[in-house]
């Protein structure tokens, strides 16, 4: 396994409480990492960390390394916008930019300056809109708004902009809670799919989905990660007694 | 069983009468408003009466116009527009940042409510008091600023919910693209609040063109068009209370006319308003 993304001694507060607690886990390249945990152990907290995110909140703090490509993207003279063009996000609830299906999509793309003609832009929003699923859907209308879209395909055309800016990493917190099943199944696949050319880091509440999904299985409880290792053996052999006991159902 | 379901059906039917005879009270009395200003209006809403200035005797029932009153009130209205644009947002936006909803930020709220509620006389007696005191005489600038203080409690409090309304998540989605915080706020955060801001600056506008007591003392009356921002400045709701206190049914007439410019311009401002934030508003998350 050829870790993608080194997590060291790892320590996040909001305020004074803690919420992670020297976490060490490695995600690998190409492979679908799933985190899994009650609810308010951190899993949100631990992808936040991943993208940068938890800088927006007040008041938060961090210790440790979160290495991507073997570089710390909590180094000084790490871009951050860089880092987050690298990584991209796949939230709870789709929100769509206040701008046309088409302009979503080109949107990224446009201020990175990563093409160089119209033309060019034309046809890799295209792309990525057949990519996620949707150019069939949606290619008479692409310049309406996108919030004329159902909740499931706003949340493709999410995860189409996203892929836009050419990230290695998508991290995905519940991205399809929000969603009907055929959505959400619709969303999986497109994971499934995805996981030849990216590393995909999700976080879900749901055990049935994590075992259709997962390569690689971390459990997190209170903060702490309790085990993480390749799902068969997780899910199988768990080595702690509240692993254990959170497959079984009993949390 | 069947008593309790008539009942309930009596005092529904008398609910709905209720309603309906409140909306006919306001739509009647909107329509005979209307109607008055229309009727006795326009017959004197001549050519010579929106592009010239009063001639001598015009208040007699001589030859003139009201521009001077036209473009007064659009300057005034649009000075005082503008200048309550450039302080509410900064207060909009530091009450959002730094304020929120702790304590104090309720308080400035309920402090712009209360002077959103203040008659626009004291406004008026307030700025002319401030011009005595600074050796000021009558004049647009004066107008200007006292519009401004008239206008700046609606357009906040507009700006403030057009701001609160702002998801989080929309610009946590423009991040997590990779946009750094100038390209989140010209590109995405603007384009959500426009409809908005849009429509307070031209709510604000209309309460400042249609107002007459603040800018009685403040601004003055003239049959020039003002020159400089120390000329004093005509207004259009002035013009309509002089003509129609002059005792010669042409000039009263006129005082209509000067009326139904001023609602065909309030009117233009709002369904123009409407018109742009539907436009606008077509992309934004709701
Ligand atoms: N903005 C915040 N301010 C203070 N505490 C927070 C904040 N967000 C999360 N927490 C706390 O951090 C812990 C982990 O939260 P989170 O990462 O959201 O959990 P999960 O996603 O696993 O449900 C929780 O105890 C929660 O109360
Ligand atoms: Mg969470």
């Amino acid at each position: 396994m050829e870790a993608h993304i080194q997590v060291r001694n790892l320590n996040a507060f909001y305020g004074k409480t803690q919420s992670l607690k020297d976490i060490n886990i490695e995600i690998p390249r190409r492979q679908i990492t799933v985190i899994m945990g009650p609810s308010g152990c951190g899993k949100t907290t631990l992808l936040k960390t991943f993208n940068r995110f938890l800088e927006l909140v007040d008041d938060t703090k961090i210790t440790g390394e979160v290495l991507v490509d073997g570089r710390n993207i909590y180094d000084r003279d790490v871009d951050v916008t860089e880092v987050r063009k690298c990584i991209g996000l796949l939230a709870q609830r789709p929100y769509p930019l206040p701008m046309s299906i088409y302009e979503n999509v080109a949107y990224g793309m446009h201020i990175h300056r990563m093409k160089n003609s119209r033309d060019e832009y034309r046809k890799a929003v295209r792309h990525y809109l057949e990519v996620t699923g949707l150019y069939e859907e949606v290619k008479h209308r692409l310049m309406t708004p996108a919030t004329s879209l159902s909740i499931g395909q706003q949340q493709r055309l999410c995860l189409a902009r996203g892929l836009a800016v050419e990230p290695e990493i998508i991290l995905g917190d519940e991205p399809t809670s929000a969603l009907d099943p055929i959505s959400s199944q619709h969303i999986e696949r497109l994971l499934l799919d995805l996981k030849q050319d990216y590393t995909i880091v999700v976080v879900t509440h749901t055990l049935r989905q994590a075992k259709r999904l997962a390569d690689y299985v971390i459990y997190m409880y209170m903060g702490e990660v309790l085990e993480s290792g390749p799902a068969r053996e997780v899910f199988n052999n768990p080595r702690h007694e509240r692993t254990r006991a959170y497959l079984e159902g009993q949390i | 069983m069947r008593k309790r379901w008539q009942r309930r059906h009596i005092v529904e039917g008398i609910m709905k009468g209720l309603m309906l005879a409140s909306f006919a009270v306001v739509a009647g009395s909107l329509g005979l408003i209307l109607w008055i200003v229309v009727s006795r209006g326009l017959p004197a809403l001549t050519w010579d009466m929106v592009s010239q200035t009063p001639k001598g005797g015009f208040y007699l029932g001589k030859e003139g116009g009201i521009l001077n009153a036209i473009i007064g009130s659009l300057y005034l209205a649009g000075g005082g527009t503008l200048l309550a644009l450039v302080f509410s947002l900064p207060i909009a936006l530091y009450l959002e940042t730094y304020l929120g909803d702790w304590r104090w930020g309720q308080y400035v709220r309920l402090a712009l409510d209360v002077l959103w509620g203040i008659p626009s006389i004291v406004y008026g007696a307030f700025g002319f008091t401030l011009m005595l005191a600074v050796g000021m005489r009558a004049s647009l600038l004066g107008g200007i600023f006292v519009l401004t203080l008239l206008e700046l409690p609606i357009m906040t409090r507009a700006m403030d919910e057009v701001i609160r309304r702002m998801p989080a998540e929309l610009e946590q989605a423009a991040l997590a693209l990779g946009s750094n915080r100038l390209e989140v706020a010209t590109r995405v955060v603007t384009r959500q609040m426009l409809p908005g801001i849009v429509t307070a600056i031209l709510l604000a506008f209309g309460r400042g063109i249609g107002d007459a007591a603040s800018v009685l003392f403040t601004a003055g009356f003239t049959d020039r068009i003002p020159k400089s921002l120390l000329d004093p400045a005509a207004s259009l709701p002035l013009a309509v209370f002089f003509q129609l206190g002059m005792p010669y049914p042409e000039v009263q007439q006129r005082a209509y006319a000067s009326a139904l410019v001023l609602t065909i311009i309030v009117l233009a401002i709002s369904l123009g308003s409407r018109w742009i934030s539907g436009r606008l508003s077509k992309y934004v998350l709701k």
